[in-house]
């Protein structure tokens, strides 16, 4: 028990450190994220550049701090969307049955038919090669998961006592939807967003990875690595392994908090 | 006697047709969604497909074959019709069609990622069932922080990283450059796998170099997906172990060795074949990723040098048939539960 809580700790002050970064990066890095160098470039970590410097003599830890704030910036964006739309289709299909539920349930299963990843790259290639496009994409195939866990947790308790009460007393259907039910899913609702948070930051920054959404000379983890990736064979393992490596721990300290806060609210889903 | 074998036939046959039913459905969203993303395309589909040297009457050409002047149920119909004849357009980039290079770049990464999938079952049940057998333990603990990390993991960072320790600094891998070295021909092609088409060679030097190719990006993609295996089996043994049979199977003197692997783990796997759908999602949009690290000239490749030259028919065919393929896959799951648990058959 206390490795566990160790554990959780130990991911709660990276997030802590990830949020301040996000917040105040722009204000604490060394050098201008931006500007290049062309006498300084590809330079290994040292004292002076301490995660070295990209092909452009760009200073890499700065970038990866700048970047923390636009990747974030595009994972909470997602996942906010995500969670305001499917709680609000889950709840309706929940909460009304029929064909509210027929039809939400099968947009559901009609985007869950897809490898997720595939469909967020076919919806952004179609859709045009934008930022904003990223975050709808990454928030598309992260709304079945919201819409399921609503459903599944109004439906439930649609006809429990304090619902029954609330109707009796003459509230109507979005009076009870909102001011009694929502508030009661909200724990299983919260432990899915800190459990989608770090797969929505894998996501975008995989689009990015591969030419899509941000678009160079901007500082993004996902980029930083392909920009980074023909050098590793020639031994440069700097460029892409600092930002990977930020990449992979904001990804773990999300998903390390996320199973956390589903211990505390939800033991019995522990796997 | 005889009429218990029907039934049970009777059951068998309406559990496939039922299940069959159910994949109908998906197939039409699917290819509902890819419709209405080739109608999304920034700016207008006709000049695209086109092509960027294209004059004012070819755009208006390619307008009216494509059918984009006509209504967009029409159009719907158009699109279903040209893909029962298994045409997905033609690729601006190399002229030829997309259907053509699409099915000779899949058993590139199909092989890639069964043989990943291979690889991840192989560490990511026996280290659930240690795990389910010492709950609360170090090797409980460890499972948990690997198989955390694993999911955790950005693919193509971690396949960068294992190309740099294991090609640039030990030397033992060769670059990560595609199927097959250069110096060596392909294998005759049986069945497009080349691990399997050297094999049948009875080639080693070949077979050798193919596994030695595959090696780096199939433990790049195990890795992600060890997460998902390791837990759900961990979970699954933990309710196995503690049920009534595992006491009864202890309580007559069974070997430890005959309890866990025989009868417990028998049944165990059954919750962990459903989880093979997530796991496959994950592995067929991760090996693009993959793919693009290691060059591997499969279809994700195929997608992403199409998506450079912003020539969309090649994408679209792509999301198209992985969806496709997805959907089959997932069919089979359904009916290989089927087949492994008789319970499942008779479920209405």
């Amino acid at each position: 028990m206390r490795r566990e809580n160790l554990l959780t700790v130990v991911a709660a002050s990276l997030f802590a450190l990830f949020v301040l970064l996000a917040l105040f990066g722009p204000w604490l890095v060394p050098y201008d994220p931006l500007s290049t160098s062309a006498g300084a470039s590809l330079s290994p970590p040292d004292a002076a550049h301490w995660f070295g410097t990209d092909a452009l003599g760009r200073d890499i830890l700065s970038r990866v701090i700048v970047a923390t704030r636009l990747d974030f910036g595009i994972a909470v964006a997602a996942v906010a969307v995500s969670f305001v739309i499917g709680a609000t289709l889950g709840c309706l299909a929940g909460f009304h049955g029929g064909w509210h539920d027929r039809i939400i349930s099968r947009l559901a299963d009609t985007i869950m038919a897809f490898p997720l990843f595939v469909l967020a790259m076919g919806v952004v290639a179609a859709m045009g090669n934008t930022v904003a496009n990223i975050v709808i994409a990454t928030a598309l195939i992260n709304l079945p998961f919201y819409i399921r866990v609503a459903r599944a947790e109004v439906n439930v308790r649609r006809e429990a006592g304090y619902v029954e009460a609330a109707r009796l007393s003459g509230a109507s259907d979005a009076r009870i939807l909102v001011t009694h039910l929502f508030p009661n899913i909200l724990p299983p609702m919260m432990v899915q967003i800190s459990l989608n948070m770090g797969w929505a930051i894998l996501n975008a920054a995989g689009l990015s990875f591969i030419g899509l959404g941000v678009r160079p000379p901007a500082a993004e983890w996902g980029i930083m690595v392909a920009d980074g990736a023909q050098l590793i064979v020639s031994g440069e393992w700097w460029v892409a392994f600092f930002p990977g490596l930020a990449l992979m721990l904001a990804v773990f300290s999300f998903n390390l908090l996320g199973d956390g806060l589903r211990d505390l609210i939800d033991p019995r889903r522990r796997t | 006697m005889n009429a218990q074998r029907l039934l049970a036939a009777r059951a068998g046959v309406a559990f496939v047709l039922r299940r069959l039913a159910a994949a109908l459905p998906n197939l039409l969203g699917v290819v509902i969604v890819t419709f209405l993303l080739t109608r999304a395309l920034p700016g207008d589909p006709a000049a695209y497909f086109a092509g960027p040297a294209a004059s004012r009457e070819a755009i208006e050409e390619v307008r009216h074959a494509l059918g984009l002047d006509r209504g967009l149920a029409t159009q719907f119909g158009l699109y279903l019709r040209d893909l029962a004849q298994g045409d997905l357009g033609n690729s601006i980039s190399t002229g030829r069609p997309v259907a053509t290079e699409l099915v000779e770049r899949l058993p590139a990464s199909l092989e890639l990622t069964l043989v990943a999938l291979v690889l991840a079952t192989l560490i990511a049940v026996p280290l659930g069932v240690l795990a389910a057998t010492r709950p609360g333990s170090m090797v409980d603990h460890l499972c948990r922080v690997i198989a955390t990390a694993g999911v955790s993991l950005p693919t193509f960072f971690t396949g960068l990283l294992l190309a740099y320790v294991f090609y640039f600094l030990l030397g033992w891998a060769p670059p990560p450059t595609g199927r097959l070295d250069p110096a060596f021909s392909p294998p005759q092609a049986v069945t497009g796998f080349y691990l399997i088409d050297a094999l049948l060679d009875a080639d080693a030097e070949l077979l050798a170099a193919v596994a030695g190719q595959i090696a780096l990006p199939a433990i790049t993609l195990a890795l992600f997906v060890i997460a998902p295996i390791s837990r759900m089996t961990r979970a699954s043994m933990l309710g196995v172990l503690s049920s009534d049979f595992v006491r009864t199977a202890r309580a007559v003197g069974l070997s430890r060795a005959r309890v866990l692997y025989v009868y417990a783990l028998r049944n165990a796997l059954l919750p962990v074949v459903t989880t093979l759908g997530m796991v496959f999602s994950f592995l067929l949009g991760s090996s693009i990723l993959v793919e693009k690290v290691f060059a591997w000239p499969g279809v994700g490749s195929y997608a992403l040098e199409a998506l450079v030259a912003s020539d969309y028919a090649p994408v679209q065919g792509f999301v198209l048939v992985l969806a496709a393929l997805y959907v089959l896959l997932n069919l089979v799951i359904d009916l290989a539960y089927g087949v492994v648990d008789p319970r499942a058959r008779f479920e209405a």
